[in-house]
């Protein structure tokens, strides 16, 4: 693709911003996000962070960016939500708050939810306070356009030393029914200290359109609170989508992060965790399992700056089909960061013969007494266990399921809310045609 | 904490022990480059019009080129205009033995630990000496020869080899392949050339040591080893450079050509000067070194011992194009002061049942950044490739920093991969278990960084594990407490 192409393409996607600038002329880091996506512009080819993901391109190729999103229908949201799994459903449509089909059943002394774009216009402090105070927009510039052109998201705030009993349940639902939609959401998580909550994120669209959304969700995890943040991307074919997680972790914080990419067309996630005080713990898990031609790209960055801390990353891929798999952990360990524990940990594999996986794991150390270390391994099932299952009268397709839902066991044994588990573990089984 | 800081400072206020330059009278070419020139480095060095048409083609290209900025190193920008691209001892007539050699240079290479001369039988190794860009003595010449095994200075293979020059140089590295490279092709002097025909086994160790010593001089040779069918050659290289203040260039250009089951070994000792404690002078050391494993089942096996420089920029790597060839990778870099190192290597695998092998152990200190950079792609057509990568880096200080950037891209799914990295610092109850045993803490950390870089220094032939193990002490011994 030539520079002018991409110039073109930043110029629409300026328009884009500029046009959504005009509804909201107060916001001073609304214009600085969009000085940054200009001075950015989108990713070229061999961009090192996107070098993978040649996100541009299909921009370009398969949405008319000039167009206005066509209008959302009245849908039936119950569709897409998450069997057995009880709480506060808040619903976005086209990223709008929906009032009509969010319910809040968490009592309001314990939790504070409202849709952000009212949060900011109501002036709420705690909103204000925190609003684009964890995300850097100067260094990707899918981050500097949602932080420019953001129509709603999520505002959840819980004050200090409550515990949220139930989770809050985001669907992000996109109607393509009428024409394309691009849409830039934007979530907002607040936490007290000594305070907990879980928030599930499920993302899901109708019709046949091609679809783009940047969506960001920041979160400020306060002194000794815990998160748990759920993200289950399953979508059609025709969605397209970039989605960026910036975590603000403050001491004695306890976050757990679970990423699960099943189907879209272009799935890019921007995980970011920044370890800001001491005796934190936190936990990374993903899984991406693809086929047909998806993209699955995740790009994670745990930043350790204070010392006594300790991550753990776990991430697995099983690419089937035309599919493929990007992994990039970076994991930083600032000069104050000492007494680190640090672990990453990558896993493939590749089961057609055209899918592929690009993974690049990577450590930038400046503290000398830590204990780093990540492993990458990408490889095909075990000839031996599948010979071993066999020689014991398993047919040879169930010795599969079986050692790839071992596989993905690891990911899913870890998530905490059973009727969820057992939601994804539907999924799965379904995909690997288990069958035993 | 006291002995620490005893223990470091000793470190640090040790001398670079090849600093010293020696008075030869040099016959140099003005500073700056143009095509001028390289026409009279072509010139003065005989070559024939193809060779010059090809050094003016890589200018050309090298002109349009942009340095590149990727790596995770630092320095201020290279002025290439004040640089003198050509720099020789002079002589007064062709040297027919090595009593008609310079004793001002013999001298040098004793200073070195190489001497030309004939004890070097009893260790029975083969030295191409190049100082500043110019192979000033090859020995061994006429017992390789009864082989069939040519080795001898490049500009000797371009007068009488020139058809293994032309049908091979270019031929691994492109001339445009990268800024570095490119800039070499244009303006070499000098460096070694070997081919081993089919079949044979060299029966010495090859070496050529490379030394930097007139002030404001870039060193660019270049090194090219044919190994023919079934032969095997197992080969060495070092070098030093006086301290100087100001940062001297070293750009070079290594291409190993693997034909049928032929193995090649490589092993480098780097000691350039790595510039003062305060991180000033230094050489700057941008090489491009890769080897073709064209044919079926040859093996590419680079070993690195990597002490000194300002400013390291080195990918070994290996082409595995031939079916069921390999590809090894051997790294010990160390870096204190203000070096900086970003050094690492590529596998590429394309054949059938092709496998790969990297280990590589960063040791940093002091105010030094350490990068390992590696690459392991498993083409389309690489059934049953095999790769297995490990990384380590230990933290010598507060002040220094280790990165790792390993790129693994795999397109086919009967490949089998494998990567590992770990950082941490020499572990307190090691080094307590030695001091219960009653080894002191200055000989158990001799002992564990030595015992961690082990693995590396194993691949080492007997007299290079010998010096690499002396370089490893001198920087390290001791500087963690």
């Amino acid at each position: 693709m030539s520079v002018a192409v991409e110039k073109n393409t930043t110029a629409e996607v300026v328009s884009i911003i500029e046009k959504s600038l005009a509804r909201f002329p107060s916001q001073e880091n609304r214009k600085e996000a969009l000085a940054a996506f200009q001075k950015l512009t989108l990713p070229e080819n061999k961009s090192e962070e996107y070098k993978q993901t040649p996100i541009t391109r299909l921009l370009q190729r398969n949405f008319a960016l000039d167009k206005p999103n066509a209008a959302a229908q009245s849908l039936d949201a119950k569709e897409f939500f998450i069997p057995g799994v009880e709480g506060n459903v808040i619903v976005i449509i086209n990223g709008l708050f929906s009032v009509e089909h969010s319910v809040i059943v968490s009592p309001t002394d314990q939790v504070t939810i409202s849709g952000l774009g009212k949060a900011v216009n109501d002036n709420h402090p705690v909103a204000l306070a925190h609003l684009a105070k964890y995300t850097d927009v100067a260094t990707d510039p899918f981050a500097a356009w949602n932080t420019a052109a953001w129509s709603d998201g999520v505002f959840i705030h819980v004050p200090n030393g409550k515990v949220v009993d139930k989770p809050v349940l985001v669907y992000h639902i996109h109607d393509a029914r009428q024409g394309q939609v691009i849409t830039a959401g934007r979530n907002l998580i607040v936490t007290g200290t000594n305070s907990e909550v879980t928030v599930i994120e499920k993302y899901d669209s109708l019709g046949s359109d091609n679809h783009f959304s940047t969506t960001i969700t920041e979160a400020e995890v306060a002194e000794n609170a815990g998160f748990n943040l759920y993200t289950i991307q399953n979508d059609a074919g025709n969605r397209y989508q970039w989605a960026g997680t910036n975590i603000h972790q403050e001491r004695s914080s306890r976050v757990n992060t679970y990423t699960f990419t099943l189907a879209g067309k272009l799935v890019r996630n921007n995980l970011q965790l920044s370890l800001d005080g001491e005796g934190i713990e936190s936990h990374m898990f993903g899984l991406y399992l693809v086929t047909n031609d998806t993209l699955a790209d995740n790009h994670t960055v745990v930043d350790h700056r204070k010392a006594n801390s300790f991550s753990n990353e776990l991430y697995k891929g099983v690419m089937d089909g035309n599919s493929k798999g990007v992994f990039n952990g970076k994991i930083y360990v600032r000069p104050q960061a000492q007494k680190t524990n640090a672990f990453q940990a990558n896993r493939n594999i590749i089961i057609s013969d055209k899918a592929q996986v690009n993974t690049k794991p990577q450590l930038e150390i400046w503290a000398d007494d830590v204990k780093c270390s990540h492993g990458c391994t990408t490889g095909q099932l075990d000839e031996e266990a599948l010979f071993y299952l066999q020689a014991r009268g398993i047919a040879k397709d169930t010795a599969r399921a079986m050692m790839l839902y071992a596989f993905v066991g690891e990911i899913l044994e870890n998530v905490k809310i059973p009727e969820l588990k057992a939601y994804l573990d539907k999924l799965v089984s379904e995909r690997l045609h288990k069958n035993f | 904490m006291s002995k620490d800081n005893q223990v470091l400072e000793e470190l640090t206020s040790k001398e670079y022990e090849h600093g010293w330059t020696i008075d030869i009278e040099t016959d140099s070419a003005p500073k700056g480059l143009n095509e001028g020139i390289i026409r009279f480095i072509s010139a003065k060095k005989n070559e024939p019009e193809w060779l010059l048409e090809w050094r003016l083609s890589a200018f050309r290209q090298w002109i349009k080129m942009k340095e590149p900025k990727w790596p995770n190193v630092t320095y201020p920008p290279i002025d290439y205009q004040d640089l003198i691209y050509y720099s020789a001892p002079k002589q007064k007539a062709k040297v027919k033995n090595l009593e008609d050699v310079d004793p001002e240079l013999i001298k040098t290479f004793e200073k070195l630990g190489i001497s030309l001369t004939e004890q070097k039988r009893l260790t029975g190794i083969a030295v191409d000496a190049v100082i500043d860009s110019v192979s000033v003595a090859t020995t061994y010449k006429e017992t390789l020869a009864e082989l069939g095994i040519i080795f001898c200075s490049f500009s000797e293979a371009v007068q009488e080899h020139p058809e293994l020059v032309k049908k091979y140089m270019g031929s691994v590295v492109p001339v445009n392949d990268n800024y570095f490279a490119a800039l070499n092709s244009a303006v070499f002097t000098d460096g070694s050339f070997c081919y081993i025909p089919k079949g044979v086994r060299c029966p010495m160790e090859l070496s050529t040591y490379f030394r930097i010593n007139a002030a404001n001089t870039g060193q660019f040779e270049r090194t090219l080893i044919v190994a023919d069918e079934g032969a095997y050659v197992s080969y060495l290289e070092g070098c030093t450079a006086p301290m100087r203040d100001e940062n001297q260039l070293h750009a070079a250009v290594v291409e190993i050509y693997a034909m049928k089951d032929a193995q090649v070994k490589y092993s480098t000792v780097q000691n350039w000067y790595p510039g003062n404690k305060e991180g000033k002078g230094g050489i700057y050391n941008f090489v491009t070194k890769r080897g073709l494993c064209f044919g079926d089942g040859s093996k590419i096996s680079w070993t690195q011992v990597e002490t000194g420089s300002a400013i390291t920029w080195k990918y070994p790597s290996c082409i595995l194009k031939g079916d069921n060839s390999m590809g090894e990778f051997y790294s010990v870099a160390v870096t204190n002061n203000y070096q900086q190192a970003d050094t690492g290597t590529k596998m590429i695998h394309i054949g059938k049942n092709t496998k790969s092998r990297i280990v590589s152990k960063g040791i940093s200190a002091g105010h030094s950044q350490n990068s390992y950079r590696g690459q392991v792609h498993i083409m389309k057509r690489a059934e049953n490739a095999r790769n297995f990568s490990q990384c380590d880096s230990l933290l010598m200080g507060d002040q220094c920093g280790a990165h790792t950037f390993p790129y693994i891209d795999v397109e086919n799914n009967s490949a089998r991969i494998e990567h590992e990295a770990t950082t941490s610092k020499i572990g307190e109850d090691q080094i307590f278990y030695c001091l219960q045993r009653g080894i002191d803490e200055e000989s158990a950390v001799a002992l564990i960084v030595n015992g961690y870089a082990k693995e590396v220094l194993n691949q080492l032939p007997m007299e290079f594990a010998v010096e690499a193990q002396k370089l490893l002490a001198l920087t390290l011994e001791g500087s963690v407490g």
